[in-house]
């Protein structure tokens, strides 16, 4: 076994103050703090806001180098190191090919969570974890690059009756954050291509945007209303529902403002 | 009124009299007599002065041009001509012969249906004769034959008139030879050219004569006159009595097709569009009323007019103020002026019909080879055949660096006006490379940024430009990983069998194999390539072929287009020296990829593949190919061993030798590594006593001995480390 240590800590969802006690304790007695913001960023604070709270320096990566590794795993040869993410570490972007190579190093590794998306958003909006089949991204459309399988993994889930969480596209060093209006053009967009059926401007979707934060904003409604909504500064999440229960229902009516005859419908799917 | 402007008036009129058009050039290897032929048959239509004909060489409008003594860029002229009491009218376009702007020769093809072959009496059939009428036939152009410089046979070599005859005799059954190894498959046998249909004229271009059978039948005048009037020396007499032009353009009109001939057979081969529609009966039917379809077989750059597109009108008509589309640009550009070009003159018109050459401004999204339309995305014509590729390559630095963004523009400039130059210009370094088919073609584009342009420049000396490829096939499928290591690609590469990649090279595989999947499939089964990997294929960059054979792989459809750009980015910059690859095959055995889309997007899978196909090629045994020429030497035989010496200096390799008379013709081939600077060595080794061409005949391997010290060479001069990388940099 080496002297040094790989600890993965998350940052959770929006600001500084989402991390865990725990979290905090072991960045304060460790030597390197390293840290990726390329996949997703804290949108409620900034780099030097951390560094504050954790009373050392910061050594953020690249894409590049967070992606090969090097830099952060000869610094937990010997040293105690922390490698900061946002969300929770091995979750949405999954940092595990890193640890895997710790390991293989004989380096000793550790997580300590922190609060997901993932979880985050079934949970506001009071849909049941239970029931939520395969999640899926939706990309900006590149010259080469215009992905469809969102499509039939909604598709899918929705035959089963389960959702679908549809996270959206970031391209944080450019600071552009896929709304969830683009998101719905898209959906929008893949219909017209593909024709199964899955979407039209009937169709009911749940947005959630700035979880984590004090004020998240939660709506559900058909695609058409919602479109013409604004849901303000980023991140956004969009919620494909599949058959609700009774319950969750309820809670969408209550919580995100979904019309009651929606409702009833969504509960005979 | 003159006769050139009354001929202007004439030529505005049979525009559109289709079977009283002919569209033609003038091929022949360097030196025969292409130019001088071009200005007679000028001269003779009463487009320039007759005094001036033969010396003024007024399609090498070019100084450049006629400084060197050759012809360098493609003009074009119209004139008329009467036949048979009737009046044509006859586009000519002038082509170069020298080697090194091969370029020009085959755009010039494209834009033409028939074809005066030029050969020199003296010297027969030559190497180049041979590449240019495979160029003609490879686009369906018709040949027919010119003997030319028989006065020089009678002259100065003193034949008798029975070895004349025995020579015209050689002469025309090697042509002949010729048409039926290259010609298209339906014309074999039937383009033959004979003696007594008059589809062979004789003749001499400088004197300004020349005959044919059917029109000895005329005058009267037969090979025994000519014989005694040469003899004699009053060839004046005979230009008088039997005009080059008259019997030149007797037989233009007479063996060669018209616009609406050539247009019914033409089109199938250089339009992949559907025949049914519209724009293709209309194109086959070559007719005026239907919808636009141009193309452009040359820009011109004019001081005045600026770019000046040249080219063949198929269907309908382009008119002036009309809004037209080049195919594959976003925007419409408006046509400015449209012309007909008359040796160096433009003559602007209202409109010019389909089978006609025009000259057109205001098109300035077009390059050489465009197709332009009246709608945005009609069906390109066919990509035109290069039979040379660049194979030198100069830095050109501005010596002012305040003309740097000047020389980038004039660099674009004449890249878009020569598509056989090739730019690239790098905005960091400042280095721009400009590459071209040899060293004399490079020197004069040179002289041109100079003298034209007016920016003071420094050239580098010449280099190479190599190609990479591999011996032999992957022993085992690479594995390349994505930077986020959630996604892997496994590729083997193998060498493309010879003859798949002569058909790629004669453009018989369709470049969009996307949208020609099936005929592309099935050429390439027919050339004996396994059915799978025929049907995998995906992807076509430079002599190289894409292939996927991985079967049921969920998502990989939405990286295909990834994968391919990896490809192409390998296939132009290859491993061992980043030089372009050539004759690789390339497959796709499998891959596995992570469950969402946003992780195995470009930033994953084009790295991924790169590092795939790099690392493939490392394992297959990489070769380096370089640039090799034909070299054609007449020296006299006292001289033999010096001009011997100077082609043993340079790896050489005499593949012929033989005496005529007491001259000796070697025929070798040699790297263009090593040709660097033979012309003036051999000047100076012979006293400028010894002939000699070149012409450039594809890539071989270096030779192993060499290879890794012409690498280290390559990777130093652009300044990356002097070994290639190892397998195992690809690995991770």
């Amino acid at each position: 076994m080496s002297s040094g240590e790989l600890v993965f800590v998350g940052l959770g969802l929006y600001d500084e103050e989402d991390i865990s006690v725990k979290g905090l304790s072991l960045i304060r007695g460790c030597d390197r703090v390293f840290a990726e913001f390329y996949t997703s960023q804290l949108v409620g604070t900034n780099i030097g806001r951390i560094e504050r709270l954790i009373g050392k320096p910061i050594e953020v990566l690249s894409r590049d180098e967070a992606e090969r590794g090097d830099r952060v795993l000869k610094s937990a040869l010997k040293d105690k190191t922390v490698f900061l993410t946002c969300g929770d570490p091995m979750i949405a972007t999954t940092h595990v090919d890193l640890r895997l190579r710790a390991v293989e190093k004989g380096i000793r590794t550790r997580i300590v969570h922190g609060s997901s998306i993932v979880t985050a958003v079934p949970g506001l909006l009071g849909l049941q974890s239970y029931k939520f089949g395969r999640a899926t991204s939706l990309v900006f459309p590149d010259k080469n690059y215009s992905p469809i399988s969102p499509y039939y993994v909604v598709k899918n889930n929705r035959e089963m009756g389960l959702h679908t969480l549809v996270f959206l596209d970031i391209h944080a060093e450019k600071k552009r954050y896929m709304t969830a209006n683009e998101g719905m053009d898209i959906l929008l967009d893949m219909e017209r291509n593909v024709g199964d059926g899955v979407f039209d401007e009937d169709s009911v979707v749940c947005v959630v945007a700035r979880a984590g934060s004090s004020d998240p904003l939660l709506r559900a409604d058909r695609i058409c209303v919602l479109r013409e909504q604004d849901f303000g500064h980023p991140l956004h999440t969009i919620v494909v529902p599949g058959r609700l229960h009774f319950m969750e229902a309820e809670a969408l009516v209550r919580l995100a403002g979904l019309p009651k005859e929606l409702a009833g419908k969504l509960q005979k799917l | 009124m003159g006769r050139k402007e009354d001929n202007i008036k004439k030529a505005k009129n049979l525009m559109n009299k289709l079977n009283n058009i002919r569209n033609i050039g003038i091929a022949a290897h360097i030196d025969h007599g292409k130019t001088t032929l071009s200005d007679n048959l000028l001269a003779g239509c009463g487009m320039m002065s007759e005094e001036l004909a033969g010396k003024q060489l007024v399609l090498d409008y070019d100084e450049q041009e006629q400084a060197r003594g050759i012809t360098i860029n493609t003009a074009s002229a119209s004139m008329v001509h009467t036949f048979e009491g009737e009046e044509y009218l006859i586009n000519l376009l002038d082509t170069p012969g020298h080697v090194d702007f091969g370029g020009d020769v085959t755009r010039a093809m494209r834009a033409v249906d028939g074809c005066i072959v030029v050969v020199c009496a003296v010297e027969g059939t030559m190497p180049q004769t041979e590449t240019v009428v495979r160029q003609a036939l490879r686009e369906k152009v018709k040949p027919v034959l010119f003997i030319n410089k028989v006065d020089r046979l009678i002259n100065e070599l003193r034949v008798t008139p029975e070895e004349m005859q025995q020579r015209f005799i050689k002469i025309i059954s090697k042509f002949n030879e010729l048409l039926n190894k290259l010609a298209p498959e339906e014309f074999k046998n039937k383009w033959n050219v004979k003696v007594e249909d008059g589809s062979v004229a004789f003749g001499s271009a400088y004197y300004n004569w020349a005959v044919s059978v059917p029109y000895m039948k005329k005058t009267g005048l037969g090979f025994k006159e000519i014989y005694e009037y040469c003899n004699k020396n009053d060839q004046k007499t005979l230009a008088k009595k039997t005009p080059i032009h008259e019997v030149i353009l007797d037989m233009v009109v007479d063996h060669l097709p018209s616009p609406k001939e050539a247009q019914k057979y033409r089109i199938r081969h250089i339009w992949r569009g559907d025949k049914e529609s519209e724009l293709g009966k209309s194109m086959i039917e070559c007719r005026e009323d239907g919808p636009l379809a141009l193309m452009i077989t040359k820009i011109i750059m004019d001081p005045h007019a600026g770019e000046v597109a040249v080219g063949r009108v198929y269907s309908g008509k382009i008119e002036r103020g009309q809004e037209v589309y080049v195919v594959g640009m976003p925007n419409v550009n408006r046509v400015q002026q449209v012309n007909l070009m008359v040796g160096a003159d433009r003559i602007p018109v209202d409109y010019v019909t389909a089978g006609n050459i025009v000259a057109a401004t205001g098109i300035r999204d077009a390059i050489a080879g465009s197709t332009i339309a009246d709608k945005p995305d009609i069906e390109p014509f066919e990509r035109i055949v290069h039979i040379s590729e660049p194979v030198v390559t100069v830095a050109v630095e501005a010596k002012n660096t305040k003309d740097l963004p000047k020389l980038i523009e004039v660099l674009r400039t004449i890249s878009k006006a020569d598509p056989s130059i090739h730019v690239e210009i790098n905005q960091e370094t400042g280095e721009n490379l400009m590459s071209g088919m040899g060293e004399l073609h490079l020197e004069i584009t040179e002289y041109r940024i100079k003298n034209d342009y007016g920016i003071d420049i420094v050239c580098s000396e010449p280099i190479v430009v190599y190609r990479e490829s591999v011996a032999k096939k992957s022993p085992h499928p690479f594995e390349g990983k994505s930077p986020n290591k959630h996604n892997r690609f496994y590729i083997e590469v193998e060498p493309l069998p010879e003859n798949i990649v002569k058909a790629i090279y004669n453009n018989e595989i369709p470049q969009n194999v996307k949208k020609y999947k099936k005929e592309a499939t099935k050429i390439l089964q027919d050339l004996g390539m396994d059915k799978e990997l025929a049907k995998g294929i995906f992807g076509i960059q430079g002599l190289n072929i894409l292939t996927d054979v991985t079967k049921g792989i969920q998502h990989l459809f939405e990286t295909r287009e990834l994968i391919k750009e990896a490809f192409e980015e390998v296939m132009k910059s290859g491993p061992i020296a980043n030089e372009p690859c050539q004759g690789i095959l390339v497959k796709l055995v499998d891959a596995k990829l992570h469950e969402d889309a946003i992780h195995r997007g470009p930033a994953q899978v084009i790295p991924a593949v790169r590092n795939a196909i790099y690392g493939a090629i490392t394992i297959s045994d990489p070769i380096l190919l370089e640039p090799i020429q034909k070299v054609f030497i007449s020296t006299p035989q006292e001289l033999m061993g010096d001009a011997s010496r100077e082609l043993n200096q340079r790896r050489a390799v005499v593949k012929d030798m033989k005496t005529e008379g007491d001259m000796v013709n070697i025929e070798a081939k040699a790297p263009v590594a090593d040709m660097f600077g033979f012309a003036s060595a051999i000047r100076s080794a012979t006293g400028g006593r010894v002939l000699w061409n070149t012409e450039n005949m594809g890539f071989e391997p270096v030779p192993k001995t060499l290879q890794n010290q012409v690498i280290r060479q390559i990777r130093e001069r652009k300044g990356l480390k002097p070994e290639p990388y190892p397998p195992e940099y690809y690995m991770d």
